[in-house]
């Protein structure tokens, strides 16, 4: 069975690591992976999404709609754009803390992610929702959000891999002095 | 080994495994991985350089290959067009080394001006084509791509597309002991050879001619262009699902790259007897091949992104041996003329494709693409996030001072290529063009021809000045045009990934193995902008540090006044390449909540908390551009 893996948010809240980790993970255990990440003009303050795909019968990185097992919502508006591909029962983690774009700070549209959270506790059954600023303020970095949600995310079951593993890629990618802080954060959410 | 490669990354590692030799290239998204992961791998036997445009590095790998070393070149589509003038000649002379010019091209577009299909530009060149549908493919077929080139001596062209490029795979790759290591002869004098003249131009056309029209065969055996048949019978789920061929009509599915992955994911789901062609040789196309898929369909349909060009090849070919084939495709209206394919428009352009009955039998898929519809009806409005200036970003500061200076002046903005086309978002809005790689500083003197009145500006980044704005200047200058020349110096190129360039002094080779020089007076190559336009005989030239903005809106103002070809260089580091501890803060007391930051700047770090003014400090950079706009002094360095 493939596994469908999706981690959306905007440039820079470092979706990329946590997609790397897990693809780690995965071909420690010999799993295929692909996968696929934004990169180029829409990084600058775009939508940015990682999709990872998991198993041996894989043709694309790309997931089509419906199919996604976990969204992984690194921010509340991105993960609602991406809600067309879970599939039907799929969970769906998110921050709840929004990041607010130049268009709706000028237009002064009062966008704050309230409406994006309470739309996702209508469609979604399986649903984590965290506030990462206060959770990255306890573990005291605002670098950790990734690990606070790819932590969640390994709680689901859903990835069939183990926070140990993770952390064994994680001492290889991150440097040592930020080690710990970011096994702290994958731990937060228990 | 089996190891986790971006398409990119597989790309180089296959190149090395080839045994390349030299690799140039100019930074392009979504090309730039290729040539950094040969730098960064390069044990020092592969010369590896950033060119200063798509045109010199494909000149200095044909010279390259003409001593029998193997070369890449890489850049995305639109550099092709650069380097179009060298490539097209050295179709007709050849080369000795295998010579492979990697050109990546952008469906949708994600990040390019155009959306140019490089199949139909090999086509125009006669050059052979190929086009992997993945990134194991990719890794494999760089190799033969290589052999191939050698053993007709001539040039080939690979194009992966962004969804190949950068999509990352567990890959099997060679070792290093597995490697083809190529020795180059060196350059053999022979200008009946090397000389392009009329008379040795003829014969070469009639020589690629016959090449080609051999091609079409031997490609037809390449291992890479296939016919693979699908009997999916347990896809479905239910004894309804069972639909084979209602109407007796065989059919089959033309189509290539990364389609190909999404007609094969995507068939998974549909239970239907179906031919597809894959076509990884786009020219010359694999007739034979073609023929003997042809001869046993009697619908195509051709899932293709950007040019129609198998659905052109079946359809020549169906005329050519008279085959009562009905082909499908963009001609016809059934897939999108322009923009990417998706796993999800592939998958409904199939299920249209097979008649009506099929698809109601396979109801449940027509009910999944329904579902998102319906879900689609109360989703909440979604914020819009276009791509913009960072925050801190030095441009954000240069084109506000420009705009000041100039505000209740007829005016105009011709802008460029790089992270500085982004300043056309609002509120700065100062970007009136934007053509192609170091077009603006011409286009703005073409306005100004028309409309004398009018006070021509054109903006270039450092990176781009080098690449193709210079000879802009030299015009202005020669033709007397009036016109302020604004370069946006951050000492790098910012949008592609922090590439060196010629203005910086430090090569690839240096940047990669982190040699880098102490400071910039170590560098003594460098190329000093002020010193070429002043070479070049512009005699106003200002250097001004814009997060200094006062005296950046006087330098302006100043500079505008003249006549003449002016310059200003704003010189201000990107912000990923320095960035200041400190942070601003708003001083609430002070703040009356006007929003004049946030109006004027757009920056992205200003937010509104409760509708109050607020600096997000986990994206301020400390540029301090907010405070020099306050008009309450409410903004300081926290």
């Amino acid at each position: 069975m493939n596994k469908n893996i999706i981690l959306c948010g905007v440039g820079g809240q470092g979706t990329v690591l946590a997609s790397k980790l897990i693809a780690g993970a995965a071909m420690r255990r010999n799993i295929p992976v692909m996968s696929a990440e934004t990169i180029g003009m829409a990084q600058k303050g775009g939508s940015v999404v990682s999709y990872i795909r998991l198993g041996d019968d894989l043709y694309t990185p790309m997931i089509p709609k419906k199919e996604a097992d976990i969204i992984v919502g690194f921010e509340p508006s991105e993960a609602v754009r991406m809600l067309p591909y879970l599939k039907d029962g799929g969970s769906v983690i998110v921050n709840s803390c929004p990041t607010k774009p130049v268009t709706s700070v000028l237009a002064e549209s009062g966008y704050d992610g309230i409406e994006m959270v309470e739309y996702l506790k209508k469609k979604v059954s399986k649903l984590t929702v965290i506030d990462c600023n206060k959770a990255a303020e306890e573990i005291g970095s605002s670098k950790a959000i990734n690990m606070i949600l790819l932590g969640a995310a390994l709680n689901t079951g859903e990835l069939d891999i183990t926070k140990e593993e993770i952390k064994e890629i994680l001492a290889q990618r991150v440097k040592p002095q930020f080690f710990e802080m970011n096994c702290r954060a994958l731990d937060y959410i228990k | 080994m089996n190891s986790f490669l971006m398409g990119n990354e597989a790309i180089a590692l296959g190149a090395m495994a080839a045994g390349v030799n030299v690799v140039a290239g100019y930074p392009g998204t979504p090309s730039t991985e290729v040539l950094e992961t040969v730098a960064k791998k390069n044990k020092g036997n592969i010369y590896v350089e950033w060119s200063v445009n798509e045109k010199a590095a494909l000149e200095l790998a044909a010279g390259a290959a003409y001593t029998g070393a193997r070369t890449m070149v890489t850049m995305k589509q639109v550099g092709l067009n650069v380097a179009a003038d060298p490539l097209l000649s050295l179709a007709y002379i050849g080369v000795k080394g295998g010579m492979v010019i990697m050109v990546a091209d952008d469906p949708g577009p994600i990040s390019s001006q155009t959306e140019q299909d490089t199949r139909t530009f090999a086509a125009f060149s006669k050059l052979p084509c190929f086009d992997p549908s993945s990134v194991q493919e990719a890794y494999d077929m760089i190799q033969e791509a290589f052999e191939f080139s050698e053993e007709y001596h001539t040039p080939v062209i690979m194009r992966p597309t962004t969804r190949v490029c950068h999509a990352y795979a567990s890959c099997e790759i060679k070792s290093e002991e597995e490697y083809y290591v190529n020795k180059p002869e060196g350059f053999v004098k022979d200008s009946k050879k090397w000389v392009i003249f009329p008379k040795l131009s003829y014969q070469a056309h009639l020589n690629i001619e016959e090449r080609n029209a051999k091609l079409t065969s031997i490609l037809s055996k390449y291992g890479r262009n296939e016919i693979i048949h699908k009997q999916l019978k347990n896809a479905c789920v239910g004894d309804e699902c069972n639909t084979t061929n209602t109407k007796g009509l065989r059919r089959g599915i033309a189509t290539h790259g990364i389609s190909y992955s999404y007609v094969m994911d995507g068939l998974r789901g549909i239970d239907t007897d179906i031919s597809v062609l894959k076509v990884a040789t786009p020219f010359p196309f694999p007739c034979e091949l073609a023929l003997d898929f042809l001869k046993n369909v009697d619908e195509v349909l051709c899932i293709e992104e950007l040019d129609p060009v198998i659905e052109r090849a079946l359809t020549y070919v169906c005329g050519r041996y008279n085959l009562d084939v009905k082909i499908y495709g963009k001609i016809t209206g059934n897939i999108a003329n322009a923009g990417e394919n998706t796993c999800d428009s592939v998958k409904e352009s199939i299920l249209s494709f097979i008649d009506k009955e099929a698809n109601d039998n396979c109801r449940h898929i027509d009910e999944k693409l329904m579902g998102d519809i319906k879900m689609a009806d109360d989703m909440p409005e979604l914020p819009i996030r276009p791509p913009v200036l960072c925050a801190g970003c030095p441009h954000r500061a240069s084109f506000y001072a420009v705009k000041e200076a100039m505000k209740g002046q007829k005016t105009i903005f011709c802008g460029d290529i790089g992270c500085y086309t982004l300043g056309n978002a609002m509120p700065l809005d100062m970007v009136d063009t934007c053509l192609c790689m170091g077009a603006g500083v011409n286009m703005t003197q073409g306005i100004g021809r028309v409309e004398p009145d009018t006070r021509c500006f054109a903006f270039v980044g450092d990176s781009t000045f080098f690449a193709s704005a210079i000879t802009g200047v030299v015009n202005a200058i020669y033709n007397h045009a009036n016109m302020t020349l604004i370069v946006l110096d951050n000492s790098t190129t910012a949008m592609t990934g922090h590439q060196p360039h010629p203005g910086t002094g430090v090569r690839m080779m240096e940047f990669a193995n982190g040699n880098m020089p102490k400071s910039h007076e170590d560098i003594a190559n460098k190329i000093n902008i002020e010193k070429v336009l002043s070479g070049l005989g512009v005699e106003v030239i200002e250097t001004v540090d814009p997060l200094d903005l006062n005296n950046a809106i006087a330098c302006v103002k100043k500079v505008a006044e003249i006549d003449g070809v002016k310059a200003i260089i704003f010189k201000s580091p990107c912000i990923a390449v320095a960035r200041s501890d400190k942070k601003a803060v708003v001083v609430e007391d002070k703040c009356i909540n006007c929003k004049k930051c946030i109006k004027s700047l757009g920056c992205p770090a200003l937010i509104l908390d409760n509708g109050k003014v607020v600096i997000d400090a986990s994206q301020c950079t400390g540029c301090m551009l907010c405070e020099k706009v306050c008009p309450m002094d409410a903004i300081t360095k926290g």
